[in-house]
């Protein structure tokens, strides 16, 4: 209580001092909380948009499928066993067939992987209600506008696609771009063409076979799926979750600079402190003050100035935090180019969590930054430190 | 009504500081520091008793080790032989603790340089003292108001070190080493940064409150303006006592 007292004295006493330390503290909270903040809600919005777009509630694969393996599409395909057909019937389920193709835009060619989908589904958050357009017999194909981007094909573009069938035989055909669609997921653009499902197996002569089954969301595990092998949300999330940790050390080297930032004000005032205030050791010692207490008392201050930035951050960069909260924060670059799944406007999320984890790691910082240059107080000599002699 | 309270408490103080006679006893006090490899020795032989109440004063050139002697007797160094009892407490065996909470009840320090915490007001510096025995928080400032009058400051208990002139920056430092009404005051070369007219000043507030309060003074000082106040002076030379004088009547007193 009395070094609490003291401590308080000290603070206001020394004025602007601690109000600069302070605000260089409060920053670096709110720049900690504000980058933590971007990245959870980063992270949201990619699983959000992933569930929403590509996972649904799960899906059923073909034993040998393996979607980061091109080569295993060739034989990954069959009939899905009657249990994941009657979903199917029901609606409930959304088969995909899979296949490699090469398509031939403005003579170019490229490898790209061609994926059958129902036109008519509501499963996966996908236009693909567009395939269903007239085409004269060309084959209607979706892209995303990344792809359009790449291979310079614009809406009605014709191209070439060209194929292996289940006989091993090469076939060519006409497609036609009937829809590019925008979509913050670029597993369902780069390098995708989709294709009604129906003429893929036609196509393929792969009648009523799929390669995985993506279920809706809220349907319960299925009975019966012999061999086709269960995937929930979670091991399909497994991808993009560990591309957004590929991200990670970027946001954890923020991070640390941040949290040196914050420290680094509060250690060079605290060791500044120790130094300049030589003379009010000593005469603190010779008040009567034990080494301990006078420990105690300069930890006290360093912690208090951690509080009040805290208190600070609060008050002062509370308002922006709820302001981003609210109205999201404008992304100036284009990152799905870079391979992330980013909103236009990022919905930060301030889950209390973060801000407990922030406040105690902080605060637990802090404390350490605090004790340990006055940790010398207690190697100081009261007779050198009266004199104010650097010892 | 302030002035009879405060009476009243030195007289329970003076009855305290009677029972024992000396207030700090000193035997064969030597006192070495390490330099380079070897020792230098600012202290040699020095037995000295101080009486409660005394005035006195360590009189010796600079370097001849006063200010050595005086951090024995405040315990804020320890003799490399010899004993220091100071208060009754034998400071060689007592614990960095015990040291350090009998100056914060019985002693009170007045340094050259003042020492005042910059950022602390008149009252906040004088207060600390009081703080740290725990008295609380009215006492606290009457004790504070009591002190700072002896000192001639009232005008000044809001203004800070940085705003006061060097003879008041020692007023406010002597009403701070007094406003517990320790037993026994140290002062190194309170005077040495302050003018005449202010070194007068300081001494005769120091001479009175020897007589109000009855607390024994001990400083080390090579000013001579000092040594016209004290009543005992002890010469030392090369940190040897070389002469010890009582002075029946200082040319200058109240
Ligand atoms: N910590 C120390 N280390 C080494 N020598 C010291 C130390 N403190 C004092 N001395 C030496 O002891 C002698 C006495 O010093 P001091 O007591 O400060 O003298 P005075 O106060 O009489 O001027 C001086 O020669 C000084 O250099
Ligand atoms: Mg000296």
């Amino acid at each position: 209580m009395m070094l609490f007292h003291l401590a308080l004295k000290n603070l206001i006493g020394a004025g602007l001092r601690t109000w600069l330390n302070v605000f260089v503290t409060a920053l670096s909270f709110f720049m900690i909380i504000f980058i933590s903040g971007m990245y959870d809600g980063m992270r949201k919005h990619a699983r959000q948009v992933t569930i929403d777009t590509e996972v649904a509630g799960g899906s059923y694969w073909h034993p040998e499928f393996d979607p980061l393996d091109p080569f295993t599409f060739e034989d990954s395909h069959g009939q899905p066993p009657a249990s994941i057909q009657n979903a199917i019937q029901k609606q409930q389920a959304l088969p995909v067939l899979v296949s490699q193709a090469s398509i031939y835009p403005h003579g170019r060619i490229m490898p790209v992987v061609m994926k059958g989908i129902e036109p008519s589904q509501e499963i996966v958050n996908l236009p693909t209600h567009t395939l269903l357009e007239k085409t004269d017999g060309l084959i209607p194909v979706l892209i995303g506008s990344g792809m359009a981007d790449y291979t310079k094909l614009k809406l009605g573009d014709t191209f070439m696609i060209r194929w292996l069938d289940v006989h091993q035989s090469y076939d060519a055909d006409e497609g036609i771009v009937v829809h590019i669609m925008e979509t913050e997921n670029f597993k369902v653009d780069m390098g995708t063409i989709w294709i009604p499902i129906r003429k893929a197996q036609t196509m393929l002569s792969m009648e009523n076979e799929a390669t995985y089954v993506t279920i809706a969301k809220g349907v319960p595990l299925l009975n019966g799926t012999h061999n086709w092998i269960h995937r929930d949300i979670d091991y399909l999330m497994r991808d993009m979750e560990a591309m957004i940790e590929a991200d990670e050390p970027g946001a954890q080297i923020m991070y640390v600079i941040l949290l040196a930032l914050a420290g680094m004000g509060i250690f060079n005032s605290q060791i500044l402190s120790i130094f300049r205030r030589r003379k009010e050791i000593g005469t603190l010692m010779a008040v009567g003050m034990t080494r301990s207490r006078v420990v105690g008392l300069f930890t006290m201050e360093g912690g208090m100035n951690a509080f009040l930035a805290l208190i600070m951050t609060i008050v002062l960069g509370g308002p922006f935090l709820i302001y981003f909260a609210i109205y999201g924060i404008p992304m100036p670059i284009d990152y799905t180019e870079m391979g992330l799944i980013m909103a236009k406007r990022l919905m930060p999320v301030y889950s209390i969590a973060l801000l407990v984890s922030t406040t105690l790691f902080i605060a637990f910082v802090v404390l350490i930054l605090s004790y340990l240059p006055s940790r010398r107080i207690a190697k100081m000599k009261p007779t050198d430190a009266i004199r104010g002699k650097i010892t | 009504m302030l002035i009879r309270a405060s009476t009243r408490l030195m007289q329970s103080k003076k009855r305290e500081n009677m029972s024992n006679k000396n207030v700090v006893e000193i035997q064969n006090l030597l006192k070495q520091f390490p330099v380079g490899g070897g020792f230098f020795t600012a202290l040699k032989d020095v037995n000295l008793q101080f009486k409660t109440g005394e005035f006195s004063g360590l009189v010796g050139p600079s370097g001849s080790g006063k200010t050595t002697l005086l951090n024995q007797i405040g315990g804020l160094d320890s003799p490399t032989e010899g004993s220091v009892n100071v208060l009754n407490m034998d400071l060689v065996n007592a614990s960095h603790n015990q040291r350090a909470d009998l100056r914060k009840t019985k002693m009170g320090f007045i340094f050259q340089s003042y020492n005042l915490l910059p950022v602390y007001t008149v009252f906040e510096n004088v207060e600390l003292p009081l703080i740290l025995n725990k008295i609380e928080s009215k006492k606290r400032k009457e004790l504070v108001e009591q002190a700072v009058e002896w000192v001639g400051l009232t005008d000044k208990l809001e203004s800070r070190p940085s705003q006061l002139s060097g003879g008041e920056c020692q007023r406010t430092a002597i009403a701070r080493a007094i406003v517990h009404k320790p037993a026994l005051v140290l002062a190194d070369e309170p005077t040495a940064n302050l003018d005449a007219k202010n070194s007068h000043q300081i001494m005769k507030i120091l001479v009175n409150l020897n007589q109000e309060l009855d607390t024994s003074f001990i400083f080390a000082t090579h000013d001579e303006k000092i040594m016209e106040y004290l009543k005992r002076i002890i010469h030392l030379d090369d940190g040897q006592v070389t002469q010890d004088d009582i002075i029946e009547k200082p040319k200058m007193s109240l």
